[in-house]
């Protein structure tokens, strides 16, 4: 069993619960084992370089000299965590004069990071170090007949990407397709949810959570998958308010990834988090979750 | 600065490198990630590209603009940056690799730091999450929020009430908020940072 240091991230202690849930439960049946970074603090997400640039480094590099510790690749299902400590390994490369002021900073709280730690995210993690074919060799419960839309959101896949294309992006459509679901086209597939504007601006957001939702739905999709807690969040929480606003009737699930790979690779229903859905996936499933055999 | 950025920025002329631009952009390009405004040959890809470019005053193509040309209150004060999502979508497309995002968050530390940035609510926002991460070592959700509309609108929180109390019913906002053992670390690492800024 391949060993990672999981960082889970604040999203996943609430509101998306129900990714924290699934990812451990899907972890023993791929042949990974996620072991909690122990004491992991905030990343302090993109807000962070807007009040302090020198902190915005610091405090995340908390995680990353805990994580070096452990001698582990450092995995998190969260895409605004991921991108923030890839932009932390990316600045500490790009600009050496950070370097002796991180040193001293973290000297303070007596810790030192050497820019040794590899950040993954989830889906780099099951699509090259799992593979999407030994995925589908454990497949018991195929999804067939299920149209989903493969949401990738941005920060998955930008500003850059080792293992897919910035602006049109495959890799979730082809582990999706090996899970037996239909992927249906969905050209707002790497479009922007708003993150967190929608707590400051929520008309703004509100407007491109339509737009995804749109594309969606006109393209026969049943529901949807995403990888990132914020993009669930909006999509499935603010769903409701899209609806009174725009007059549409969206009634789409919007599902995590390992939600969908839990169902496929036979595990309980009840231990994919799937009734934390506001907008409930229970019809769109329902021929599938029955059949879960593990 | 009338309120439509659009029609007034247009009429601004662009001086690359004016007097006054040269010190601001010099300001910026002291920042990791700000040097790259220096690159810009203002083709407007970003503006064609970014998907709240109507909300802004001035569009990020404008912004680059007027800051090169010293027009720095004009920059600080509008709600360009601060409409800004961080999704990179400029960034991706950008023949000259200019980071459009970290750009914008340059310039809103600037304008937080001089109190230029009092005409919208994502500082407020920011702010809250950022003390909430340096002090507990973890962000609530809920206690976020609840800070966020008490400090700038607390009629706001009625029109967003429903969907805190879905997700409160779907057991997706504790009540209780977490704090990690290594706070002390945290308060330590700030302190130097703080220190360090300070002394520059």
């Amino acid at each position: 069993m391949k060993q990672y240091s999981y960082f889970p991230g604040c999203s996943l202690k609430s509101t998306a619960v129900a990714y924290d849930e699934s990812v451990r439960a899907i972890s023993a049946s791929l042949g990974i084992e996620l072991i909690e970074l122990e004491d992991w603090n905030c990343c302090g997400t993109t807000a962070y370089s807007s009040i302090d640039r020198l902190e915005s480094i610091a405090v995340p590099c908390r995680d990353l000299a805990l994580a070096e510790k452990k001698g582990l690749d450092l995995v998190t299902p969260c895409t605004a965590c991921f991108r923030t400590f890839e932009r932390v390994n990316s600045h500490l490369k790009l600009y050496p004069f950070l370097k002796p002021k991180v040193d001293k900073v973290l000297a303070a709280a007596g810790l030192e990071y050497h820019g040794q730690v590899k950040v993954r995210h989830l889906v780099d993690v099951l699509i090259n170090d799992v593979g999407v074919e030994a995925i589908a060799s454990k497949v018991v419960n195929p999804l067939h007949g299920l149209r989903v839309a493969a949401y990738y959101g941005c920060l998955l896949v930008r500003p850059r990407v080792a293992f897919d294309d910035p602006e049109n992006p495959e890799s979730l459509d082809g582990l999706l397709k090996s899970l037996g679901a239909e992927v249906v086209p969905f050209p707002a597939k790497s479009r922007c949810c708003g993150g967190s504007l929608v707590i400051s601006n929520v008309d703004l957001a509100l407007g491109l959570i339509q737009r995804i939702l749109e594309s969606a739905d006109s393209n026969g999709a049943e529901a949807i998958v995403t990888v990132c807690p914020l993009c669930q969040l909006n999509l499935d929480a603010y769903q409701g308010m899209v609806n009174s606003r725009f007059g549409t009737k969206f009634s789409l699930p919007i599902l995590f990834l390992s939600q969908l790979l839990g169902t496929a690779l036979g595990i309980k229903p009840k231990a994919l988090g799937f009734d934390r859905g506001i907008v409930s996936p229970d019809k769109v499933l329902a021929g599938h979750l029955q059949e879960s055999v593990r | 600065m009338s309120k439509n950025g659009q029609k007034n920025g247009d009429q601004i002329a662009i001086e690359v490198y004016s007097a006054d631009g040269y010190d601001f952009v010099e300001e910026i390009a002291s920042e990791p990630g700000g040097e790259s405004i220096r690159s810009c040959h203002q083709c407007g890809v970003c503006s064609g590209s970014c998907p709240n470019v109507l909300w802004m005053d001035y569009s990020p193509r404008k912004i680059i603009a007027l800051t090169r040309a010293g027009k720095r209150k004009e920059v600080l004060s509008s709600n360009s940056m601060w409409c800004c999502a961080t999704c990179h979508l400029c960034t991706v497309r950008c023949p000259r690799g200019i980071e459009m995002p970290e750009l914008m968050h340059v310039l809103e530390s600037i304008a937080i730091r001089e109190g230029l940035a009092g005409r919208v609510s994502a500082p407020t926002m920011q702010r809250t999450l950022v003390n909430a991460a340096k002090r507990q070592g973890r962000v609530h959700e809920l206690g976020l929020m609840g800070r966020f509309f008490l400090r700038t609108n607390p009629l706001a929180a009625l029109k967003i009430a429903p969907v805190g109390l879905k997700l409160l019913l779907h057991g997706r906002l504790p009540l209780r908020a977490e704090k990690i053992e290594g706070t002390d670390q945290l308060r330590a690492i700030v302190k130097e940072a703080q220190k360090i800024e300070g002394a520059e």
